[in-house]
């Protein structure tokens, strides 16, 4: 990572005024945990204590889990099931992380499993957070991915979710991406389909995501970037 | 759907079968292959195929045996101890001469063992796993690309075969996600004389059966069966040759281990080590022929895989046990890194590091 690079850019990126809880959600495979896991780091760099909880009861291989060195060493806390990139595929969710949704004095970043099924995790905390108001949720969008290929598509994955958790959603992320094949084209290639699912959900476009070293060449974009940086593979 | 679309490896296979013409698909869920049933149910409805959760793999591979009787193009999917409750069905199949399409995304065992990536399934899936003799064409993708263009493969080599052809993946191949063209595909459509599709009171009953109580009969069919089994091996073997024109040593991996060895490869060639590899990309048929010819040019083979060193067997005969072959693992979930293999590749002289 690239840290003075990411610094300047984030600054120029206006995040709309954030909020004490932030969760992401979408259709599976969306980017979700990657997102998370930056956004959770970059919230560390103003506030004193940062939770990052993985809710995610669906995917058991690719988890928040894999990024706990780096969240450690931040001083940001994971919270996860016992049994995250474990070998037992347990939909099981640890008690502890009532804490910093009930504690005001935390700032939370909520990675939720996709689809309405991974979202039907998060209803068990929706009073808490409706009642104290305080929260983004946010939908993650990558338009190439096959199942939201259309905004039409991608707003109904976003009104399966919010009738599975019982929380309306904020705004929209658009990680639109091809994996490591994605050019700047791909992502500006997708800015009207995100422009078209804000239009059609009402909701405003919070962010465009971009892997970190793609953000040079995304300099005349008008739209608020947020570099990611990614987990590493080693095929 | 020709431009490039983000995939899972799973999701890959399913849409893969819908453009293959399978309008047919009975499962039950099981990690790590769990995305196929979901694109499925998302998708079959829309388009007029079926989707059906079973409420068993026992009674997903029967409903197999049905719509492949029929003579449609139907498939169902499964993780390793999924896949042993289907093997009854897959005999099955087999003794009825049936064309089906199966999905193993393989898991860590025995026994329940765990959801993480494996290839300890090999024997299973090359050798029978159900009773009887039997051979099924295993196919073994290295790519999300790959798990589309096979999956469309194995169809038809099923249909042309009357053979149950299994995609062999695991868990990192079905989860992984990488770009992917699925362009229309131009299915080939086989006359099926024998499926059950009502006589319509024009023809002769055709009977679907695998009991075969004249054991003259049942000889003669087990002969017939493996004269075809002789055609596949002499016609759909598939394997990728990587830098083997000045090899000196031959890695031999499928699916991720091959993906993982490429890694080492390059990091060896670097240092100056004359290292190639043969990918199988049929592990039945497998390609004995390229192996054997590659034995006499280079001086070991190493065999890597994610299992105890099921491959090595199937090395030692292909080259005629004329050289040594060594084995660089990891099992129960875990994947070799490119670091693995690279000592292997380099400490090859003294055993390898198995």
């Amino acid at each position: 990572m690239k840290d003075d690079h990411c610094e300047l850019r984030i600054a120029n990126c206006e995040l709309r005024d954030a909020r004490r809880i932030v969760i992401f959600c979408g259709h599976y495979g969306s980017g979700k945990t990657n997102i998370a896991v930056n956004y959770a780091l970059w919230r560390k760099r103003t506030a004193d204590k940062v939770a990052i909880i993985d809710l995610d009861i669906v995917n058991p291989y690719f988890r928040t889990k894999d990024s706990d060195a780096e969240l450690r060493k931040a001083g940001v806390e994971l919270i996860c099931s016992d049994y995250a990139g474990s070998n037992l595929d347990i939909p099981a969710l640890p008690a502890e992380m009532q804490r910093p949704i009930a504690d005001r004095s935390w700032t939370t970043v909520i990675d939720v499993g996709g689809d309405d099924q991974g979202a039907v995790a998060l209803g068990r905390f929706s009073d808490q957070i409706r009642d104290e108001g305080n929260y983004d949720m946010l939908f993650v969008a990558n338009f190439y991915r096959p199942l939201t290929r259309t905004p039409e598509e991608a707003l109904g994955v976003l009104r399966e979710i919010e009738a599975a958790c019982g929380l309306r959603f904020t705004g929209v992320v658009n990680n639109s991406n091809l994996g490591r094949e994605t050019t700047p084209a791909d992502v500006l290639g997708t800015a009207q389909k995100a422009e078209a699912l804000c239009k059609l959900a009402n909701l405003p476009l919070v962010m465009t995501t971009v892997e970190a070293s793609l953000l040079g060449k995304m300099q005349k974009n008008s739209c608020q970037v947020f570099p990611l940086t990614l987990q590493s593979k080693i095929f | 759907m020709s431009e490039k679309v983000l995939m899972k490896g799973n999701e890959a296979i399913a849409e893969a079968a819908i453009l293959a013409g399978c309008r047919h698909y009975f499962g039950y869920p099981i990690t790590p292959q769990t995305e196929i049933a979901a694109y499925m149910a998302k998708k079959m409805p829309k388009i007029g195929g079926c989707f059906l959760q079973a409420e068993s793999e026992i009674a997903a591979i029967n409903m197999v045996y049905g719509v492949a009787g029929a003579g449609k193009r139907v498939m169902t999917s499964s993780s390793s101890p999924g896949i042993s409750l289907k093997s009854e069905g897959l005999s099955y199949l087999a003794g009825s001469d049936l064309p089906a399409f199966v999905v193993n995304v393989q898991r860590g065992g025995p026994g329940l063992g765990g959801i993480q990536p494996s290839q300890s399934d090999y024997f299973q899936a090359t050798k029978g796993g159900g009773h009887g003799d039997y051979k099924m064409i295993v196919l073994a993708p290295a790519s999300v690309q790959e798990m589309a263009s096979l999956t469309v493969k194995g169809f038809d080599l099923a249909d042309k075969y009357r053979m149950t052809a299994m995609i062999l993946a695991d868990g990192t191949m079905g989860q992984m996600m990488e770009p992917v063209s699925l362009s229309a595909v131009d299915v080939k459509d086989y006359d099926k004389p024998w499926a059950v599709t009502g006589t319509k009171m024009q023809r002769k009953h055709n009977i679907v059966n695998s009991l075969s109580l004249v054991p003259e009969e049942l000889e003669q069919l087990n002969f017939a069966r493996f004269e075809r089994y002789k055609e596949v091996e002499a016609n759909e073997v598939m394997y990728e040759e990587y830098l083997m024109d000045d090899a000196e040593l031959c890695v031999v991996a499928f699916g991720i281990a091959a993906r993982v060895s490429k890694n080492a490869i390059n990091e060896a060639r670097k240092a100056g080590v004359k290292v190639g590899m043969i990918r199988p990309i049929t592990l039945w048929p497998f390609p004995k022929a390229p192996l054997l010819a590659a034995a006499d040019r280079v001086r070991q083979f190493i065999s890597v895989e994610l299992n105890m060193g099921q491959m090595v067997e199937d090395i030692e005969l292909a080259i005629r046990c004329k050289k040594p072959v060594t084995l660089c693992n990891r099992v129960g979930g875990m994947i070799p890194d490119p670091q693995q293999v690279l000592e292997a590749i380099l400490n090859a002289d003294k055993g390898g590091n198995a």
